[in-house]
Order: C-alpha cells, then sequence, then structure tokens
C-alpha cells in the first residue's frame, strides 16, 4: 500500500475531484473542488490524468506520514508545508520517501490548499465519483487515523513548479444576467455591481456571505418566488436582500431569487477570498463571458506545459520562510502544527 | 422589473453560462407540473446534439448544455420547436407512480413550528394537524438535496411566506412548510421553511442500490402518530419509519 497515514488534521479537509455531473434531476449537484483550476495545476505538476482525486483543505492542513515513496503536489491557496522540517515549496511537485512526515498548516493567504498525490487519491467511488459532498450526506470530512491510499502512479517525475495565478485576494468577478436578474430592478443590478463586498465569515463549499454598507439587493416580493433550478455561481438574496455566492456543493433548487451568476472561471476567486477581503461584481454579456470561458479552458489546457523545473535552493528557502514570518501575513502562531517547526527554522 | 402575466408563458431564458429554462409559469398549479414532467421526457427522447442533461423544478425544465457544441440560439430554436407540438398542459402524469403513508409526528419538541405556521394559516394547532395530516400531495419535483421532494398543492391557506432568517438547522426527516408546499428533508440542513412534522422516512440512502427512495409524481400522505409511536416505528423500521408503499392506480 502507497500512502499517506493522516497524523492530525484540519476541521474542514476532504477528498474531491470533479464531482457528479448529470445528477440534478435526482437533488445531487456536482459538487467537486472548489478550486478547480488548483485541481488542474496539481495533475498538470504531476503529469497525470485531470480527473484524479485529491485532499481539498479549507483553511488548514494536517500532519501526514508517508506510507511508500510517493511524489506529492501542492497547489491552491499557499499554507506553511515542510516535510521532515525542511520547508516545501507551493504550487510545486515533490518526492517523498516512507516514514517521512508532511505538515501542511494555516493558508497565508487565501482558503483552499489541496495536496495530490502522484497516482490520486484512490478512495472508493459514491454515486460516481470520489468526491465528497457534506450537504448531500456522500462520504465525511478526512480525519485522523485515515489512510489517504494512492492509485497507480506510472510516472516518476517531480520537482517541477507553476507560475501562482493570484486568485487568493478577492478582487473583481465577472457575472452574467441569468433567469431571475429581472426580478430586480434595473437600479438594484446597478447598485450590485457600484458596491463593495467582503467577504462575511460564513463561507463553506456550499455558499460564501458577502457583506456590505447599507441598504440590502432584495427583489421585490421575494418569499414567495418559486424554487427554481440553482447553478454554481449564482448569487441569492435571502430574505433580507443579503447576497451569497452559491459554491459546487449548493443545493440544486431553492426559492431565494438570483441576482446573477459568476463565470465559471471567476469562481475559484470567489472561494479563494478570505474573511474580509474585498470583492466587487461586473456585468458582463453572456458572449464576452462565453469568450473569457474559452480563454480560461484554453489556459488550463497548457498548464502541463507551463511546469518548470524547482531550483531547490535551501538557503534561499530558509530565507522565504524568514519572511513569512516577518512579513506576517498570517501569524505563525495561528498553526498550532507548526508554531515548533517555524521557530526552529527561523532560529 | 419583469411584470409577470401567465400570457407570456411558456417562457425560455438563460440559466448561467450554459443552460436554458423553459418555464410554464410563475404560479404553482398542477397542469404547469405536469406540462414540465412532460417536456422534460420529450427533451430526453428528443436527443438533441449538445444536451447534457435535464430536470424539472416545480413548473419549469432545465437544460443544461455543451456551447462547444451547439449555441443559445440553436437550442433555443429546437427547444420552442418542441413546445409547440403540442398543449403541455394536458400531459398525464407519469406512469407507475406510488402511494406513501407516513406516520409524523406534528408539534412538540421534534416539529417545533407547527404553532407559528397554524397561526399564519388562520387556525387552531389542531385544526392544522387535522387538515396537514389527511392532504394527499403529489412529489412535485425531487430537488435542493438528494432525493427530497417538494410535496403539493396545499390548499391557499398554506400559502404561507418563508422565514426571513434561516432556522439554523432541521434534522433528516423533517417535514417543513411554505408556500402552500412541504418538503420532506432528506439530511439535516438549513431553512428558510417551517418545521411542522418529524418524519423517519429516508428519501435518499447513499449505499442502497436504489439510493432515491421517490421519484416525481408518487402521492404522499402524512398522518398523525403520538411521539411514542414514532419514535417505536423509527426502531422498527429505521429506513422508512413505518412508512407503507402501494401503487397508484392508472
Amino acid at each position: 500500500m502507497t500512502g499517506l497515514f493522516v497524523l492530525r488534521t484540519g476541521p474542514a479537509v476532504s477528498i474531491q475531484d470533479h464531482g457528479r455531473a448529470g445528477l440534478l434531476s435526482y437533488g445531487v449537484s456536482q459538487g467537486g473542488a472548489a478550486d478547480l483550476r488548483a485541481l488542474a495545476e496539481g495533475a498538470a505538476l504531476l503529469r497525470q490524468a485531470p480527473d484524479l482525486a485529491a485532499l481539498e483543505m479549507a483553511g488548514f492542513g494536517g500532519e501526514f506520514e508517508a506510507r511508500g515513496d510517493l511524489r506529492i503536489a501542492l497547489t491552491g491557496a499557499p499554507m506553511v508545508a515542510t516535510l521532515d522540517g525542511a520547508p516545501l515549496a507551493w504550487n510545486a511537485s515533490h518526492g517523498v520517501m516512507a516514514g517521512q512526515r508532511l505538515k501542511i498548516g494555516a493558508a497565508q493567504q487565501g482558503v483552499y490548499g489541496y495536496l495530490h498525490l502522484g497516482g490520486g487519491i484512490d478512495a472508493p467511488k459514491m454515486l460516481g465519483a470520489r468526491s465528497v459532498h457534506l450537504a448531500a450526506g456522500l462520504g465525511r470530512n478526512t480525519q485522523a487515523g485515515d489512510v489517504l491510499q494512492a492509485g497507480p502512479d506510472t510516472t516518476y517525475e517531480t520537482g517541477l513548479t507553476l507560475p501562482v495565478d493570484p486568485r487568493f485576494d478577492g478582487g473583481e468577478i465577472r457575472i452574467v444576467e441569468s433567469f431571475q436578474s429581472d426580478l430586480f430592478a434595473p437600479q438594484t443590478r446597478t447598485r450590485f455591481a457600484e458596491t463593495t463586498f467582503k467577504r462575511g465569515p460564513r463561507a463553506n463549499r456550499m455558499g460564501v456571505e458577502l457583506l456590505s454598507q447599507g441598504e440590502g439587493f432584495a427583489a421585490d416580493g421575494q418569499l414567495n418566488i418559486l424554487s427554481e433550478i440553482i447553478v454554481p455561481g449564482d448569487i441569492q438574496m435571502t430574505g433580507d436582500g443579503q447576497p451569497f455566492v452559491l459554491m459546487r456543493e449548493c443545493q440544486t433548487t431553492g426559492g431565494y431569487p438570483r441576482i446573477g451568476t459568476v463565470l465559471p472561471c471567476d469562481l475559484p476567486r470567489v472561494a479563494q477570498a478570505g474573511a474580509g477581503q474585498q470583492l466587487r461584481f461586473k456585468w458582463v454579456s453572456l458572449d464576452a463571458a462565453l469568450d473569457a470561458e474559452q480563454r480560461a479552458t484554453q489556459e488550463i489546457n497548457r498548464l502541463r506545459s507551463q511546469c518548470k523545473p524547482l531550483v531547490r535552493d535551501p538557503a534561499t528557502l530558509q530565507d522565504l520562510l524568514a519572511y513569512q514570518l516577518v512579513g506576517g501575513v498570517v501569524s505563525a502562531t495561528d498553526d498550532p502544527f507548526l508554531e515548533k517547526d517555524l521557530k526552529g527554522a527561523d532560529r | 422589473m419583469r411584470n409577470d402575466d401567465q400570457a407570456d408563458y411558456p417562457q425560455i431564458r438563460t440559466v448561467g453560462l450554459s443552460g436554458l429554462i423553459i418555464s410554464f409559469s410563475n404560479r404553482l398549479e398542477d397542469a404547469y407540473n405536469r406540462a414540465a414532467l412532460a417536456l422534460r421526457a420529450a427533451v430526453s427522447d428528443a436527443a438533441i446534439p449538445g444536451v447534457l442533461e435535464t430536470s424539472t423544478s416545480l413548473a419549469s425544465v432545465y437544460v443544461r448544455f455543451d456551447s462547444q457544441q451547439s449555441t443559445h440560439a440553436a437550442l433555443t430554436a429546437q427547444l420552442s420547436q418542441l413546445l409547440a407540438d403540442r398543449d403541455w398542459t394536458q400531459a398525464p402524469l407519469p406512469k407507475g407512480r406510488r402511494f406513501w403513508r407516513v406516520p409524523t409526528v406534528y408539534g412538540g419538541d421534534l416539529a417545533p413550528q407547527l404553532a407559528e405556521a397554524a397561526d399564519l394559516a388562520g387556525m387552531s394547532e389542531q385544526a392544522a394537524i387535522d387538515a396537514l395530516g389527511a392532504a394527499r400531495v403529489r412529489v412535485l419535483t425531487i430537488g435542493f438535496a438528494p432525493g427530497q421532494p417538494y410535496l403539493g398543492p396545499l390548499g391557499p391557506e398554506w400559502n404561507i411566506p418563508r422565514q426571513t432568517a434561516l432556522t439554523p438547522m432541521v434534522p433528516r426527516g423533517a417535514l417543513v412548510q411554505a408556500v402552500s408546499q412541504f418538503v420532506l428533508f432528506t439530511a439535516s440542513t438549513p431553512t428558510g421553511w417551517r418545521h411542522v412534522g418529524q418524519t423517519g422516512l429516508h428519501g435518499f440512502q447513499p449505499t442502497s442500490d436504489t439510493p432515491f427512495t421517490l421519484r416525481a409524481g408518487d402521492e404522499m400522505q402524512f398522518f398523525p402518530v403520538s411521539k411514542a409511536e414514532f419514535l417505536r416505528l423509527c426502531e422498527q423500521d429505521p429506513n422508512l419509519g413505518g412508512a407503507q408503499v402501494s401503487e397508484v392506480e392508472a
């Protein structure tokens, strides 16, 4: 058996792949990784199929022990990672030997970090996919004592890195009108795009809360509309006109009206916005949105050719780690797993 | 802002980047629900290139497609053609429907919002239990969560709005009520609907060969039982909570 034994883990860590398409009529939303770009980056770095499962770590990773030699890649929200105490570069692939300990701490920026295994995580399929879908009652979060078993790994290449695609600090999100947009007054739609939101404290794989000053964004008579289809990226207004962006593990139908829909290629940026970070929304035409989506797909397809050898320079890595401590994007003391190791590295 | 009039229906609109929705009404009526079920079957049968998936809501059909294989314009034209084929509101209900009688505890600590819902419907708690417990409702659609039925229609006195704030959590098997419908929750969830009854019926059994208990078109009655009887039934029959099922005569 080759894989990772889970010694400790953060509270919202789960196995994710592309999810289950085609089950909407049974009330099952597709689900899958919150940041599909990160999933694609891991596949490119490990030179493997794009539909393999990885470990999605919200905010915080865990501690793992290797069972057998294996390859890993780390993508998504950058987290402090060490292998037997030595710092590991993020957005890169690495070799891990049997018995080595991998520690992944708090996200320095963004929310969802990903740990990929060479051969993917070979968890049992449920309704056709390996993705945990908590809202649907499919599977559960990863916990201490679990083993993440690697699937058959066919290559040996490690030590690759990809340039970071910045999407971990909020920013501008493109949206299109959808079938309920005209339930909202034109001035409400305009005001929505003119408002700077902060990502609220309520955010998970189902939805992300948006906070703003002043009046809400309710539609008229919105408490009595029929429940209708929901797609990921829909921006729903709850009863008091407060917006939530619905994410990949959202419900399949709902009665709160949606003002518009986030472009799928911009959804990782919403998922990766940390609490308190600013988000703004920009209306684009359907044609512009389809063009943007096609370009994003082409970019994903080019990831494999953009991987570069990782420059292994322990002195530089040491400096980087020290910089992270001094820069204090995230306090190292927020992370009980790594505090000791980081202090050691800093000495 | 939209000013909906039934004369404006059916409508075809876009859903996000790669979907279309065909809506028969903005109101819940039996005929519109039947129309949606029948049109969805017809869209599936037509095997239109690029269509990836179809589903129904209460009075609408959703079509997800691959925008590399088809276009919004082409698919809209194909769906308009199908719509023009017949009067979909006259379509028959699906075949092979079943009738489920489900033991239900109304009110008390297991379903704490019955009194509130009864107030909004303008009746006493006992009258609400009698009315809701006698109603024979249909699975109008499955949605929101796996295998989860929207049920109705209930009478106009039950056309009460959702809550403005969400109830943080109701358990699996919860029977909740709003807008002339029930929903029977298949997993614990936050909701804007009011928790009026509790059942032991699991609409989604992920490890079973038949994970989805109910189908659109099935009929259901939630007859009242005591809490003690309910607990006994749940222990005896952990998946269905004592629910009895029979075929609906065609």
